[in-house]
């Protein structure tokens, strides 16, 4: 079986006035199904453009991208739609749900852009079905200025799934989260991740890098180091010694 | 995704906007209302003139008197005697398609009856007058050839005079005075209404043409001669042979202008109806205007929506929506706000000119096909100023969309 994430020698060059500025230099990588990938870096190590890359939302300069055994890096845009559409699930810094449409409208979206179309009743059903693997099936109605922060991250990684993509890809997915609001969140991926599904997330927080299975640190374009994560931290074990030190009421 | 879905996307972004939409809209709604009402004022108009038209009879002829240069002296248009009744007669005899002639006479006169007396014109005319203006006699009957031969003091009279000089009295068979000769009234006429001219033509009296000329004027020279032609596609050639054979009569040579003037009822509606189409052109135009201006307000509104809605542009593409939806997203939004503008504009203009006609008396006809070509027309104004704003938010990159703030 081909690995999800194939990159082989992966170029992205941005083309200043006098300058050639490269964001991400002979990048090669391969993540299997079923990884747990951190990669981080400080900000300009090109993991933002290793993300816009790996998602589909920017084609490299040179080498090739192999998505789920596809060259996407030959795409046009309407192409490179279709694959963000079928094959990846995107949670953002800012959740990035549209506001004044409801929960379930919101995980709904991506099912109204895939070009295989499905009923109206297919679509919430599998909204809800989503939005029950985040545990918010109670809030399908609730708009985004009704949910709290982790809330609406939830609404997110159910808008992620609901086209049971190839690859979850999280952009600093605890970024605008409290600490504890941090650790639901990242159990939420650690348990999708125990059902069998690869997630890729950038941050640049090492306690977030620790729930991951392996870590990539970036710096100036380069892929520094890659590896298993050692001592990594469970974040349901965390969760419920949190909730055992602050009783509840 | 479907259309019905973008659809319904544009309704819900439109809603969540109201008194925004609303303004917009107001651009359209004035836009069209005006052009609606415009057009039904217009058309309204021209109807009038057009039925104006239509009493003056069915593919009628006249001809008129022209002027005449005596030694160097023109005279006016009619102010010579150049229209005889033998023209008329030869008109009758010698010109193919012709179905009716009537030589016209008159005089300005004072009647009397009674001790009432109204002034106005007694015209002299054939008894094919009637059939050549479709004009029907109400009560009584009209003259006959005999008492043209006899030059009988009888009369038809229009319902104005009819009024004035017996009110609710039955005219039939009374004696009325005409520079004091008697006549008897044999005919009261079906009321016609205003001419093209603006004219009452119902204050007439009708008599034979020939006691006007032997009891009332004393001349023989006519003012007019009216011709029924037999058909609206025989008129051209009619009026070309008429004019022919007037020259002829009138030993007019080549280098001579006619003195008699040949006037078909084509020429003089067309004459008639072209202030009408002047003015229909020019409030259309003025309409059309505030439809565009409408139509910028719409893109403008687009424009400043299209920034706005940036982010949620770019969570879109970024969820795998192709240029196409974004595009249709916007435009379809633009087409709704114009089309929505355009069905009530259509019902304010509606509204408008019932008004106009119900209380400023203002004739106005609206027809279906100015408002069909109001609607698709306000249409195409939010495609045409729509589309900019769409493509633009269709081009967006997904990453600067997503990072905007």
């Amino acid at each position: 079986m081909s690995p999800v994430i194939q990159l082989d020698h992966v170029w992205k060059t941005y083309q200043t006035a006098d300058v050639e500025l490269h964001a991400v230099r002979d990048v090669s990588l391969c993540i299997e199904k079923g990884e747990f990938v951190a990669i981080m870096g400080s900000s300009g190590s090109g993991k933002s453009t290793m993300m816009n890359i790996l998602g589909c939302l920017d084609r490299p300069t040179r080498g090739h991208y192999f998505l789920d055994g596809q060259d996407v890096s030959t795409l046009d845009r309407d192409g490179l739609a279709d694959i963000r559409n079928q094959k990846i699930g995107f949670v953002f810094q800012g959740f990035n749900l549209l506001t004044r449409t409801s929960a379930a409208e919101n995980v709904e979206l991506p099912m109204m852009y895939a070009r295989k179309s499905l009923g109206t009743k297919e679509m919430r059903r599998r909204a809800l079905e989503a939005l029950d693997m985040v545990g918010l099936s109670k809030r399908s109605d609730h708009h985004p200025n009704q949910l709290s922060g982790g809330q609406q991250q939830r609404v997110a990684i159910a808008r992620a799934l609901v086209n049971q993509p190839a690859l979850l890809l999280a952009d600093e997915p605890t970024g605008n989260l409290d600490t504890r609001t941090s650790i639901e969140i990242m159990e939420v991926f650690q348990k999708l991740n125990e059902q069998g599904i690869t997630i890729v997330m950038v941050t640049h927080e090492h306690d977030i890098a620790q729930y991951n299975k392996r870590c990539l640190v970036m710096r100036d374009g380069v892929v520094r180091s890659d590896g298993p994560v050692i001592d990594r931290s469970s974040a349901r074990a965390q969760r419920e010694a949190l909730e055992a030190a602050t009783p509840a009421g | 995704m479907t259309p019905l879905a973008t659809f319904n996307l544009a309704l819900r972004a439109l809603q969540r906007n109201k008194m925004r939409s609303t303004l917009t809209m107001l651009g359209i709604v004035i836009g069209v209302g005006a052009v609606v009402a415009m057009v039904g004022i217009g058309n309204g108009a021209k109807s009038q003139v057009e039925a104006q038209i239509a009493t003056l009879g069915q593919n009628v002829i006249l001809i008129f008197p022209g002027s005449v240069a005596t030694g160097g002296v023109q005279s006016g248009s009619g102010g010579m005697g150049t229209l005889k009744l033998e023209d008329a007669k030869a008109i009758a005899e010698e010109v193919a398609d012709v179905l009716a002639v009537s030589p016209g006479t008159r005089v300005s006169s004072q009647l009397g009856y009674g001790n009432q007396n109204w002034a106005t014109s007694v015209n002299g005319e054939s008894p094919e007058y009637f059939e050549i203006r479709q004009w029907d006699i109400t009560s009584g009957a009209g003259f006959t050839e005999q008492d043209v031969r006899s030059a009988a003091k009888v009369a038809v009279i229009g319902a104005t005079v009819a009024r004035q000089l017996f009110g609710e009295e039955d005219p039939i068979g009374q004696i009325m005075r005409v520079r004091n000769v008697p006549f008897q009234i044999i005919g009261v006429l079906r009321a016609k209404g205003t001419s093209v001219m603006g004219s009452d033509q119902d204050d007439i009296v009708i008599v034979p043409y020939t006691t006007v000329m032997k009891r009332l004027s004393g001349t023989t020279n006519l003012r007019m001669i009216s011709v029924q032609c037999a058909s609206e596609e025989r008129t051209a050639a009619v009026v070309q042979n008429i004019t022919d054979l007037m020259r002829q009569r009138h030993r007019l040579g080549p280098d001579r202008e006619n003195d008699f003037m040949v006037r078909s009822q084509q020429e003089i509606a067309e004459m008639a109806t072209a202030t009408s189409r002047v003015l229909r052109l020019l409030l259309g135009a003025i309409a059309s205007v505030s439809l565009i201006v409408g139509g910028i307000g719409i893109m403008n509104i687009m424009l400043v929506s299209v920034t706005e809605r940036t982010r949620e542009i770019g969570i879109r593409i970024a969820l795998g929506a192709h240029g196409a939806d974004i595009l249709s997203q916007f435009l379809i939004e633009a087409v709704t706000l114009s089309s929505l503008g355009g069905i009530l504009g259509i019902l304010i203009g509606l509204g408008t000119s019932t008004l106009l006609s119900r209380f400023a008396g203002w004739p106005t006809l609206t027809s279906v096909d100015a408002i069909v070509v109001a609607f698709l027309f306000s249409a195409a104004v939010g495609v045409f100023f729509g589309l900019y704003p769409a493509k633009k938010a269709a081009a967006l990159d997904p990453i600067d969309a997503l990072r905007y703030e």
